[in-house]
């Protein structure tokens, strides 16, 4: 997913919780990231930043936390599991782009090691997740 | 929480109507039906967004003859490209030529994702070119998009008629707003299709005769535009309240 469309998500999300549970100030978001998202921290962390800033009185003291989430690819027909950092390195510059906005080419760029299938599921790893949102009523 | 979900209503609160293009079978012209409204709805000043959501088999580039299908701008996200004023957007992006064998899951992620990071902006309409039958993209799109309008294309046919009856049924089942059906491939004495669709209380937008000369025109949008077929289409819009 896009650094700064995760980042618009990740804000649009606390506000409605915010909204839905009556918080004045929110303290933390726990954000888990798959890998396969190939989301840079460094860019997420600017977009957030900037995407924060018209929200101050809510979100001024929040502190988002990353947690990253190992992608583990599992081929549906010989039962295969792969990690996808090790399969990532064959791909050119373009493909892993492709999987960055859209993680699902992934069945179109990669291929199980074993058998070459692409026809594998993503068993860990995919997507993005907001495990929890605190603050104060 | 999916924070996706979250934000997929900013991305089209400036869209004035979503109308999704969808139909029982295959190959009964709703690509065709998709890429032609939304060329006709562009050349009558409006702001138009086409969006090809059938993964296993894009074609609405291949009807408007677009070719040059890199990646979108990048800016907060991305932002379709535009041809012949009409912003675009298709998997065809980031799979190119390839094929994308998406099972379920992998569809709904696709849809959810494209959907949370596409900036259309401001459009009077944005057209969604659907993949056929009930499954998952339809199912997604009504839980996603809420105001989504469904218009059924059907070809004169029982077989074909009876798949897009099934798609009524749910979409009247779940009270989703059915702009109406359109008959592709018509001839001029078959009323079946009108008839069946009074019966159902559903609007009989208009039929589109078979066009011999359509296939020709694929490919090329001035020759397109003038096809028997598109310019029928046109009478239908013209027509029709909805739009």
């Amino acid at each position: 997913m896009h650094e700064w469309a995760l980042a618009d998500a990740v804000v649009t999300t606390a506000l409605k919780v915010a909204e839905n549970e009556g918080l004045k100030e929110i303290s933390e978001i726990i954000v888990k990231i798959g890998e396969l998202q190939t989301i840079d921290t460094e860019i997420f962390n600017f977009a957030l930043k900037e995407v924060m800033q018209p929200q101050k009185e809510l979100l001024e003291k929040a502190t988002i936390k990353i947690k990253p989430e190992k992608a583990i690819l599992k081929c549906k027909v010989c039962k295969h599991e792969w990690l996808f950092k090790d399969a990532v390195k064959n791909l050119s510059e373009d493909e892993t782009e492709s999987l960055h906005f859209i993680p699902e080419t992934a069945h179109v760029y990669l291929r199980c090691p074993e058998c070459n299938s692409p026809d594998f599921e993503i068993i860990q790893g995919r997507g993005i997740w907001i495990d929890s949102i605190s603050g104060e009523r | 929480m999916d924070p996706r979900i979250e934000v997929i209503d900013k991305r089209l609160k400036d869209i004035k109507k979503i109308i999704a293009v969808a139909g029982g079978k295959g190959g009964i012209g709703k690509s065709s039906v998709a890429s032609a409204l939304a060329l006709i709805l562009s050349k009558m000043g409006h702001k138009v967004g086409l969006f090809d959501l059938d993964f296993s088999g894009p074609s609405s580039h291949i009807i408007l003859g677009i070719k040059n299908y890199d990646f979108p701008k990048e800016d907060k996200g991305i932002v379709p490209s535009e041809y012949y004023g009409i912003k675009f957007m298709s998997i065809i992006s980031f799979s190119g030529e390839n094929p994308s064998p998406l099972r379920g899951i992998d569809i709904s992620n696709a849809i959810i994702e494209l959907l949370a990071i596409t900036r259309w902006g401001s459009l009077d309409y944005l057209i969604i070119d659907m993949p056929p039958g009930i499954g998952d993209a339809t199912l997604d799109i009504i839980r996603v998009i809420k105001r989504t309008e469904f218009l059924l294309v059907t070809t004169p046919s029982k077989v074909a008629f009876e798949t897009v009856k099934k798609s009524l049924q749910l979409l009247l089942e779940l009270k989703v707003p059915i702009v109406g059906v359109i008959e592709n491939m018509a001839n001029s004495k078959n009323l079946f299709v009108r008839n069946q669709l009074e019966h159902l209380n559903i609007n009989y937008l208009g039929k589109i005769n078979f066009d011999k000369d359509f296939e020709d025109a694929i490919g090329d949008v001035n020759k397109l535009y003038n096809t028997t077929f598109t310019q029928s289409l046109k009478e239908i819009v013209l027509n029709c309240k909805f739009f």
